[in-house]
């Protein structure tokens, strides 16, 4: 029992310590609930020495306790000070079970049985949930693990891994290195591993195959003591030297902690967030949620609300956030003089997918944000122009040009430059202001992000972006008016990778066009599949049943993981024949498609094997996901000489790091596909960068940008393994003076040891590092530059695919 | 001249950027362009060579022998670079299949201005010294020119999508299941499967790395060894036999790999050193001409 206070603070990471020593110097009657027995236990679990990066860096801090990059033991040592200095009012070891009550008075129970009371709640207990623990004897050794941050921070050592989910046996391969010299053991206390992906458990036997590790099933720890470690197994206890033990044993993540206080969530997914006012407030009264539970993953942020929600609850009306003054700068450029709020409420309620967003939300989507004011005439983009940001007309109008000299207004209130958003493709057109305009720019991150939040942006976004598309596809003098119906009917379909959509033969007059990823029309000749087509997002396919009536006459696929927006034929047909112009131009459409068809029917004839070869390339080509791809290299291995002057010419064009591997990789008929970045439509890496600094770049690149805070995410995320983690090498005498007198490692990568003796015992850190096409260097990608014998070339599927390639291999 | 040069482009920006996309090999380049400009070189200096009456007779020390000569020793000095333009990596728009083309085919066209400069006159001294190295090198850059347009493809086959690191690993991974399963055999059986396991697969020296043979592999000596041997337990030997096949056959992609990739290099080894020694010696040339002729 204890006396009641008016805040009590939850989780003693950054957001929650900058809270509390808010508290504390406001003189509020304030606890700070710590499970562990130390503050801020995701940072003090970091690898020791590692060095931790004060992004973003435009945001001011603004606590009471300091923060600026540095190591992780001058971070945690400056906080343990701070919180001294604030007063803060520290309880440890107390592990928060229930809450119960509500505002003004909630009652606050840990897992020793004591009771807090409490006005309000400050929730800062992060994502990362609790992980379980050993509960053998001697299970609070320090020796044990619950993380592995760096393998190569063990070697020769005895370690045994419990747990036999994925992120133990990850943690048992990535310290079995053989470089390593470790003797690994990995106990599981089941006799299979159903709990694992099929891949990391084939991993797992091979390498238990080549005496990496050992594998101990039907086996658990029965006691731990220093250096050795006794086992419980089938034949009897055993007790087996081990100097470290890693822990994975899973983990119980906070949400199901946060819903039973009768907090809501966002949304049922994984990605959800508790639903938030703008001063922090959760749906229940009187308890706030901030830092990476509330969607902040960084370090500042977290720090910041820590300071602000306080100041909230304190009844501080005026605060303006610490955003204040970069959401200012945004608005500076513009001809009206508003307030910021002025500015977010105007927004709100003159554009229609803002109309449903908090104002919290409001604030950060307009940190990604640009609004520029444009006179009538400017132009906006380009048609071909690469572009994903959305556009959202605040003031004003603008204008498409959908032919020379013929142009369709946007009113005000709407959005354009939704196709870049949602396929990742080029702009379809070119955009101008109709009148002097406000308009405002979200980037595709913010706009993903809004739409994910907001169903209603969603909706909206959604439905305008499909009358688009239909316009932009259909033309001839189509209305909205006249979509209507269409798209009243209009279904999205997901279809998994290689799913086939329509099957040649079978009747159905539905017509698809693709939203995102693309497709691959195949015909059947002579019993084989002949690829016909790569359709790239933006396309519609399925048209030639309509008009005919006929069955259908190739069969359609997804070449990746596509969204479709279904047509029902019915509606289709009444649109046609509201517009004659309409017909012709499908039809003439569908003419240029069936001569293709005839062409390659008529060439399988005479060059079967050209057509054979081709179609066959073309399905290496898709299997290998190069039909998410943009931009990717190959290797013609019939001139490939395997110089690496690509890899070499890679390094040297970046901080002396290779971004692609030549050798590895699949290969069909001496082309090979290299580990190296394609530059997908929606790139994979760019799902989750907490510090959001992976990009699309003018050209199409992906590409990453400085602060990248060397978390892993976007390694792991990309299936093709071309992101690797590595320091920058230190830089290497020159060219000439290599060449001269052999003094430095030589062109390329330089090896590891020759890295590791300029380094000594600095242990730089490690961030992700690709391919960004060699943006900002003049003579572009430096790999196919570099190439002696013109065996690399950077392709795009569709250019690679095209008839005119067929037609020059068949001679 | 100038129209095959039409398709030069302009000066790259960010937004409209040079991008190598036409897939065609070095000796192809541009639709052999490089080999129409030596080739019409080649036919000038032969056609010109006929038609001007050098007095007293066609000689190095003509006029028209040192512009061959000067063209010459520019274009030896000029194709050198190529090992400097093909490392050091500046940002500007070059392409290093261009330079490839065009170094294969002016270095060919050397062949004809070297030796019409010479005026047909060879002796032993040093100017022809320098003539033979440079034919030298010529012989083994075309020999360079061969390999390079015949063997990737059969790099490429045998490798089977396996890098060559990947290669070793496959054969350190059997090395270590015979390891365990040598345990039973008896000392008589168990010494040729651990001198197998202590070869390395790199041994062998440079004649067994071109010619792809080893007549000494002890994985081959230790597969006979095993073969014809009636000691140890029947099912422990015949699990090391098949080990032991399985490792013949990852040592021998192995070998074809280093045997492709030293084919590829091993002219370097030669081209190379004999530039030096050509411009050494056509320095030589060069200064005994201008102080003693």
């Amino acid at each position: 029992m204890s006396e009641p206070v008016k805040v009590a603070i939850i989780g003693s990471g950054p957001a929650g310590l900058s809270a509390a020593s808010r508290a504390g110097q406001l003189g509020l009657s304030h606890i700070l609930l710590e499970k562990t027995d130390h503050l801020s236990d995701t940072i003090f679990k970091y690898q020791k020495g590692k060095r931790v990066l004060a992004t973003p860096e435009r945001l001011d801090l603004r606590s009471d306790c300091r923060f600026a990059e540095g190591a992780r033991e001058y971070i945690l040592g400056n906080w343990d000070e701070d919180a001294v200095n604030n007063k803060v009012n520290v309880v440890k070891h107390a592990e928060v079970t229930a809450v119960t009550g509500q505002k003004g008075a909630f009652e606050i129970k840990t897992a020793k049985g004591d009771v807090y009371h409490a006005e309000t709640i400050v929730l800062a207990i992060g994502t990362q949930g609790n992980p379980n623990r050993m509960r053998c004897e001697g299970a609070d050794l320090p020796h044990i693990i619950y993380q592995v941050d760096d393998p190569e921070d063990f070697k020769d050592k005895h370690i045994t891994v419990v747990g036999s989910g994925d992120a133990g046996i990850e943690n048992a391969l990535g310290v079995a290195e053989e470089a390593l010299e470790n003797t690994v053991t990995i106990l599981n206390r089941s006799k299979d591993f159903a709990r694992a992906k099929a891949k990391n458990v084939s991993d797992m036997m091979e390498a238990a195959e080549n005496g990496f590790m050992s594998i101990r099933t039907e086996t658990q720890p029965k006691q731990v003591e220093p250096g050795w470690l006794t086992l419980e197994t089938p034949t009897g206890d055993e007790k087996i030297p081990c100097d470290v033990i890693v822990a994975r044993l899973g983990s119980v993540a906070p949400r199901g902690f946060v819903e039973s206080m009768g907090i809501e969530f966002t949304g049922p997914d994984r990605e959800a967030f508790p639903k938030l006012s703008p001063t922090f407030e959760s749906t229940v009264p009187g308890i706030f949620v901030i830092g990476a539970l509330a969607g902040y993953p960084l370090i500042k942020h977290c720090m910041n609300q820590g300071y602000d929600v306080v100041e909230f609850i304190n009844g501080n009306k005026n605060l303006t956030p610490a955003d204040e003054k970069d959401l200012a700068a945004i608005f500076a450029n513009l001809p009206q003089k508003k307030s910021v709020s002025e500015w977010l409420d105007y927004l709100r309620e003159r554009v229609r997918i803002f109309a449903d967003v908090s104002p919290l939300q409001m604030r950060e989507f307009m940190l990604d944000s640009k609004v520029a004011y444009y006179r009538k005439g400017d132009v906006v983009f380009e048609k071909g122009e690469p572009g994903s940001s959305l556009f959202a007309i605040a003031d004003g109008h603008a204008e498409v040009e959908v032919g020379p000299g013929i142009t369709v207004p946007i009113e005000q209130g709407s959005i354009f430059g939704e196709v870049g958003l949602i396929s990742g493709r080029k702009r379809g057109a070119t955009i101008r202001a109709g009148a002097d305009s406000i308009f405002v720019e979200v980037s595709r991150t913010a706009a993903l992000k809004l739409m994910a939040a907001v169903p209603g942006a969603k909706r909206v976004i959604n439905r305008i972006s499909l009358e688009r598309q239909l316009l932009q596809i259909f033309k001839g003098g189509l209305t909205v008016e006249d979509l209507a119906p269409v798209v009243d009917a209009a279904e999205v379909e997901r279809v998994p990778a290689g799913k086939v959509v329509l099957t040649e033969g079978e009747q159905g007059d539905d017509v698809y066009v693709i939203r995102s990823g693309s497709m691959v029309v195949e015909k059947d000749i002579g019993g084989k599949p002949i690829f016909l087509r790569y359709l790239p997002a933006g396309s519609f396919f399925g048209e030639m049943g309509v008009l005919s009536g006929q069955p259908r006459n190739a069969t359609v696929k997804a070449a990746v993981g596509a969204e479709l927006i279904k047509l029902t034929g019915e509606s289709f047909r009444k649109m046609l024949a509201a517009r004659p112009q309409v017909r012709e131009a499908t039809e003439a459409a569908v003419a240029e498609r069936a001569q293709m068809n005839n062409f390659i029917e008529s060439r399988k004839a005479t060059y079967s094997s050209a057509v054979d070869l081709y179609s066959d390339t073309a399905s290496f080509i898709m299997k290998e996901g190069l039909g998410e791809a943009t931009d990717a290299l190959l290797i013609d291995e019939n001139l490939c000489v395997g110089c690496d002057n690509c890899e070499k010419a890679c390094a040297d064009s970046h901080e002396g790091l290779s971004r692609l591997d030549r050798e590895a990789g699949k290969t069909f008929a001496h082309l090979h596909v290299p580990t190296s970045c394609r530059h997908c439509e929606h790139p994979h890496c760019m799902a989750d960068c907490p510090p959001n600094v992976i990009h699309r770049g003018p050209d199409g690149e992906v590409f990453m940008e400085p602060g990248c805070i060397g978390c892993g995410n976007c390694m792991r995320n990309c299936p093709y393994g071309v992101i690797r983690m590595e320091a920058a090498p230190p830089p290497k005498p020159g060219l000439l003076r290599w060449l001269l007198t052999g003094f430095g490692p030589g062109p390329g990568e330089p090896s590891p040891k020759w890295t590791k003796k300029q380094l000594g015992d600095e242990k730089p850190k490690k961030i992700a590092v690709k391919c960004d096409m060699c943006k900002g260097i003049a003579g572009g990608p430096a790999c196919v530059r570099a190439c002696p014998t013109g065996a690399a070339i950077r392709v795009s599927p569709e250019e690679f695919l095209s008839i005119a390639r067929l037609q020059e291999d068949a001679g | 001249m100038a129209s095959l040069f039409q398709r030069r482009r302009g000066k790259a920006t960010q937004t409209e950027r040079v991008r190598e996309r036409r897939h065609e090999g070095f000796l192809r380049y541009a639709n052999f362009r490089w080999a129409k400009i030596s080739g019409g070189l080649c036919l000038l200096i032969i056609v010109s060579y006929a038609l001007i009456d050098v007095t007293p007779r066609p000689n190095g020390g003509s006029w028209y022998g040192y512009t061959l000569g000067t063209i010459g020793a520019g274009l030896i000095l000029w194709l050198t670079a190529l090992g400097y333009r093909k490392r050091k990596m500046t940002s500007d728009h070059w392409s290093l299949k261009a330079w490839t083309s065009a170094h294969v085919y002016l270095g060919l066209s050397l062949i004809v201005i070297g030796t019409w400069h010479t005026g047909f006159q060879l002796g032993w001294n040093v100017h022809t010294l320098a003539w033979v190295l440079m034919m030298l090198v010529i012989l083994s850059g075309l020999y360079g020119v061969i390999v390079y347009s015949t063997l990737p493809a059969a790099l490429s086959n045998n490798r089977d999508e396996m890098t060559q690191m990947q290669m070793l690993e496959a054969i350190r991974a059997f090395d270590r299941q015979l390891h365990a399963a040598a345990q039973p055999l008896t000392p008589q059986d168990t010494a040729p499967v651990l001198a197998a396991l202590d070869e390395d697969p790199f041994a062998g020296g440079i004649m067994a790395r071109l010619s792809g043979r080893y007549p000494h592999c002890a994985t081959a000596a230790a597969l006979r060894a095993l073969g014809a041997s009636r000691s140890s337990d029947a099912e422990a030997r015949e699990k090391v036999v098949g080990l032991l096949s399985q490792k013949e056959v990852a040592l021998a992609r192995l070998r074809q790999h280093l045997r492709i990739r030293a084919l590829l290099e091993i002219w370097l080894y030669v081209h190379v050193p004999l530039t030096f020694a050509l411009i050494a010696a056509l320095s030589a040339h060069i200064i005994s001409v201008f102080f003693y002729w």
